[in-house]
């Protein structure tokens, strides 16, 4: 007997039991479409957040306030203490000090209502220096940035995200419109080229003042002088770590802290970001794939069921056909082909469903999913293994079967 | 495509050698501690043409006898050579080849594959051979056409008559070409018109010169043969020849 015609056989085999076979195939079916799903999720998902680290800049160093082991051995949490001022800004863009460093841009945010005619809109208000559009890598769409000019006069002038402006005015072409922010009226000078959202922080709802002009009129009090992020751009990639040890040595020398370890602030590089975002997400989508590996497991159990209800059932004709001379071998390549043919078919339509589940479900979730080859090829190898894995023991015992027990059970 | 068979046993073909020979031939079962002799030293010898009945009441020993016969099972103890070839000595995959070559099996349930056509039944055993497709369909529909069915050969087993479905097998049995033809209870199954109909297509393959072996308790179906051979207890209790 050749492969085609096992492969035919096995393929009737299945084919006169539609119902069964097909509840079996489903079993499978399911288990993969979750696997392909669940690692596209994680794929897609790790590939999101790296997007998004990468889209505040390119070889940035985010310095911020906090995460230090005060003397009492307490640590403070991300961004508790006030402790970066302009004043380290305005250091660490000198280039004596720092002379891996390109661009330095503080940011010190608040959250203010802004209000243009009868509209008002609350939004992250930041004031920042010139460098910002440098450093963060946006562009503008309309008008021009903040200047130098603009910092020393405390001038009220706005850069508006084009999100913030279409919110205002309902339209972007707003530059030399008035926008009142704490009762006091600031001109739009630009808007920014949209670049989508960041995490949580949506990149283009945003609103851009002069540094001086945030901390004098937006920000009062105890906070006046405080920044609550500085990016640090170093000159390029290469210059990353170095440009890293000397922003920390440069801030440690400016807060008069000779101890590393009890810093009142935190460089983090992006890499770092990266990693540490993606690792957590891999760990997420191993644990989500063994779930569905699980399903798979089960839809495996179920071929193994099956297959041992079909050696129960043709019981007479295995022992017709070994009667008639197939050999041991035979009878269990004709079972194990057969299961193999269940796991296929579950395979490629569990394939099948997860590519347009992927492609789908995107849309409706606003997550990415990213669907491998390797993952979809993968998943249908596995499915014929688990076919011809559980198919195994039933076809054992049908080779084992003893030819005149066979023939005389009814 | 690749045809796994193993390549054939080298057969020492004794052309003169009886189709059987059994010498001494005892089989017990054991069914926990309880042991049952089924055959308890039977000495046989079938020549080539011959056309016997084996006849024998109900635990006679006669099934056993035939399941032996047949290579579906093999002695505790004694001796037996099928067209010459020792058969005490194979292991189960070459038993199956001998089954395979070397037997053709009428059953009284027929043992039809109900989801293939007569032509595809007919078949089988040679699927089991390194037989290409097109020499297989011309050998099945020549063995259908020898038993009468040319008419029948893509009607499926329920399609057809108990009589039809039984030439069916007897056509499944000869497609091989086999020394020993064993029939086993043929027309159990048959009303009285399609059994002679069988019988009639028996006398016919003898009359051809094959070599058949039928396994029988009824006496009428028996004396179609040319020499009963009555089973009791274990033991070969009478073998005759009855001229006809």
């Amino acid at each position: 007997m050749t492969w085609l015609e096992t492969l035919r056989t096995g393929l009737s085999a299945v084919r006169s039991h539609g119902l069964r076979s097909a509840l079996t195939v489903l079993g499978i079916l399911i288990g993969i479409a979750a696997v392909i799903l669940t690692v596209g999720l994680g794929l897609g998902t790790q590939r999101d957040v790296s997007a998004q680290i990468s889209s505040l800049g390119s070889n940035l160093l985010i310095v911020t306030p906090g995460s230090s082991t005060g003397s009492d051995g307490v640590r403070g949490g991300f961004g508790s203490a006030a402790t970066l001022t302009a004043a380290d800004a305005e250091a660490l863009a000198s280039t004596t000090n720092t002379p891996d460093v390109s661009g330095v841009a503080p940011e010190k945010s608040t959250s203010l209502s802004l209000e243009a005619n009868d509209t008002n809109w609350t939004t992250s208000v930041t004031g920042t220096t010139p460098d910002w559009l440098d450093v963060r890598s946006r562009e503008l769409e309309l008008g021009t940035f903040l200047t130098a000019a603009d910092d020393t006069e405390r001038a009220n002038v706005v850069v508006l995200g084009s999100e913030t402006a279409t919110e205002l005015f309902g339209t972007t072409r707003v530059v030399g419109q008035s926008v009142t922010i704490s009762d006091k009226d600031y001109r739009v000078v630009g808007v920014l080229a949209p670049a989508g959202a960041s995490g949580s922080e949506d990149l283009d709802d945003i609103a851009l003042v002069p540094l001086s002009t945030a901390s004098e009129q937006l920000v009062g009090g105890f906070q006046r002088s405080s920044l609550s992020t500085i990016y640090v751009q170093a000159k390029d990639a290469d210059s990353l770590s170095a440009a890293n040890q000397e922003v920390t040595s440069l801030l440690l020398n400016l807060h008069g802290i000779t101890d590393s370890t009890s810093a009142d602030f935190t460089v983090s590089s992006q890499d770092a970001l990266v990693s540490t975002a993606t690792s957590v997400y891999r760990t997420l989508t191993v644990l989500l794939t063994g779930i569905a590996a699980l399903s798979l497991l089960v839809g495996g159990i179920g071929v193994m069921n099956i297959m041992l209800v079909s050696v129960t059932e043709r019981t007479r004709e295995i022992g017709l056909r070994k009667a008639l001379g197939a050999p041991p071998w035979a009878i269990r390549r004709q079972f194990l082909v057969e299961a193999s043919v269940l796991g296929l078919a579950g395979g490629m339509l569990g394939a099948a469903l997860g590519i347009l589940a992927a492609k789908l479900l995107p849309s409706a979730l606003g997550t990415s999913i990213v669907v491998s080859g390797a993952a979809v090829g993968g998943s249908v190898v596995v499915a014929i293994a688990i076919g011809l894995v559980f198919g195994v023991y039933p076809a054992t015992r049908a080779a084992r079967l003893a030819p005149i027990d066979a023939l005389r059970s009814e | 495509m690749a045809d796994l068979f193993p390549a054939p046993i080298t057969v020492l073909d004794a052309p003169d050698a009886p189709v059987i020979e059994l010498v001494g031939a005892r089989k017990t079962y054991r069914t926990g501690a309880i042991e049952f002799e089924a055959l308890r030293g039977v000495d046989l010898r079938i020549e080539q043409g011959e056309y016997v009945a084996i006849m024998g009441p109900s635990g006679s020993g006669k099934s056993t006898l035939m399941n032996i016969l047949g290579c579906l099972d093999i002695l505790t103890q004694g001796e037996y050579r099928l067209a010459g070839e020792d058969i005490e000595e194979l292991d189960e995959v070459d038993l199956a080849q001998v089954r395979n070559e070397r037997i053709g099996f009428v059953f009284q349930q027929f043992h039809l594959l109900p989801s293939l056509s007569a032509l595809r039944n007919v078949e089988l055993p040679l699927m089991y051979r390194r037989v290409e497709p097109a020499e297989r369909r011309r050998r099945a529909t020549e063995a259908l056409e020898r038993v009468g069915l040319g008419d029948r050969l893509s009607n499926r087993p329920g399609e057809l008559s108990g009589g039809q479905q039984q030439r069916v097998a007897v056509a499944r049995a000869l497609v091989g070409e086999p020394d020993l033809l064993l029939a086993d209870e043929p027309t159990g199954n048959l009303d009285s018109s399609s059994s002679e109909d069988v019988l009639r297509l028996f006398d016919e393959l003898h009359a051809q010169g094959a070599t058949i072996v039928l396994i029988t308790h009824e006496l009428e179906v028996a004396q179609a043969a040319h020499r009963i051979v009555f089973v009791r207890d274990g033991l070969v209790q009478s073998d005759e020849v009855i001229g006809r």
